[in-house]
């Protein structure tokens, strides 16, 4: 009968032994913390430990060095999984060039919106838009409102402002 | 990145003007700032300051697309030439015969924009046809 109050007691201890054998969470926290720490491009890695699964968040620069976080991670003592939830910067998107119209619907439309300035001569090469002659200084800001809203890749303005 | 710094009053002035789909590029040489603005006042503002940096407009290192944004429900527009009558014609462009004519100050109804620079539009008289958009303002 003795030994039957012995055993849960004995089990208790068993278990409590093992238990300890393992690294808590907390000091594996703290392991891993320090292995990112030792490399800057790591070092703001958040790590969160729960039985012995580390979970890594953040942002790392590049997919490389998310790879590498997983690998140190996985290297502490006492890690059983990594879960690495690191994100990676926004792609920068590079602005879409610029459109420039081509020569025939720029030729078309420029002659449209120069047909009201009769001393203004245009001539259109490559998108290039020349003026030459001669116009009122009021009247400058219209013409060239105009001619700046049809894509042309740039204006060449020679006209004498009188 | 000279040209940026250049034109900095003017791209400024467009972000705190609230210009729509803003969109500062360089390329060649040339810097092309696009965008919509809310108002014709926006825009004159922005061409004023653009008159500050560059009172010619020689330099031949910016273009400067800024467009007024119009409200889809508008249907009436106001003929704003210096004052002449605006040539209504059979298709977009100075090449197609005029159909009729629209006064200046005049209200007529615009049917469609599918072309940036030409206008479909109908006089009160019922002559529809096609009126260059620079001369064409929201009607109040």
């Amino acid at each position: 009968m003795k030994i039957l109050k012995v055993l849960p007691a004995l089990a208790l201890i068993t278990a409590i032994g093992f238990t300890s054998c393992k690294p808590k969470d907390a000091d594996i926290k703290a392991s891993i913390e320090k292995s990112l720490k030792e490399d800057p491009s790591t070092a703001n890695v958040l790590v969160m430990v729960n039985e012995g699964v580390a979970t890594l968040s953040g942002e790392v620069s590049d997919d490389a060095t998310k790879t590498a976080s997983t690998t140190k991670a996985k290297a502490v003592k006492g890690v059983k999984d990594v879960v690495n939830n690191e994100t990676l910067p926004a792609p920068v998107v590079a602005p879409a060039p610029v459109v420039v119209s081509a020569d025939d619907a720029l030729t078309t439309s420029v002659k449209d919106a120069t047909k009201d300035f009769p001393t203004v001569t245009a001539a259109i090469a490559d998108g290039v838009v020349t003026l030459t002659g001669t116009i009122a200084k009021a009247s400058l800001p219209k013409l060239m409102m105009a001619l700046n809203s049809l894509h042309p890749k740039k204006i060449e303005n020679k006209l004498t402002v009188k | 990145m000279a040209l940026q710094d250049k034109y900095k009053p003017l791209t400024d002035a467009a972000t705190a003007a609230g210009i729509t789909d803003l969109a500062v590029r360089e390329q060649d040489g040339v810097l092309y700032i696009d965008g919509t603005a809310a108002t014709g006042a926006v825009k004159d503002e922005l061409w004023a300051k653009y008159g500050e940096i560059d009172p010619n407009f020689t330099g031949g290192d910016l273009i400067l697309n800024v467009n007024v944004a119009m409200d889809a429900a508008v249907t009436k527009v106001k003929v704003v030439t210096e004052s002449s009558n605006l040539n209504i014609r059979k298709g977009p462009g100075t090449d197609q015969p005029i159909v009729g004519k629209a006064a200046h100050g005049e209200t007529i109804t615009l049917v469609n924009k599918s072309n940036d620079q030409w206008w479909l539009v109908r006089t009160d008289d019922g002559e529809e046809g096609y009126a260059y958009a620079q001369y064409l303002q929201a009607a109040e």
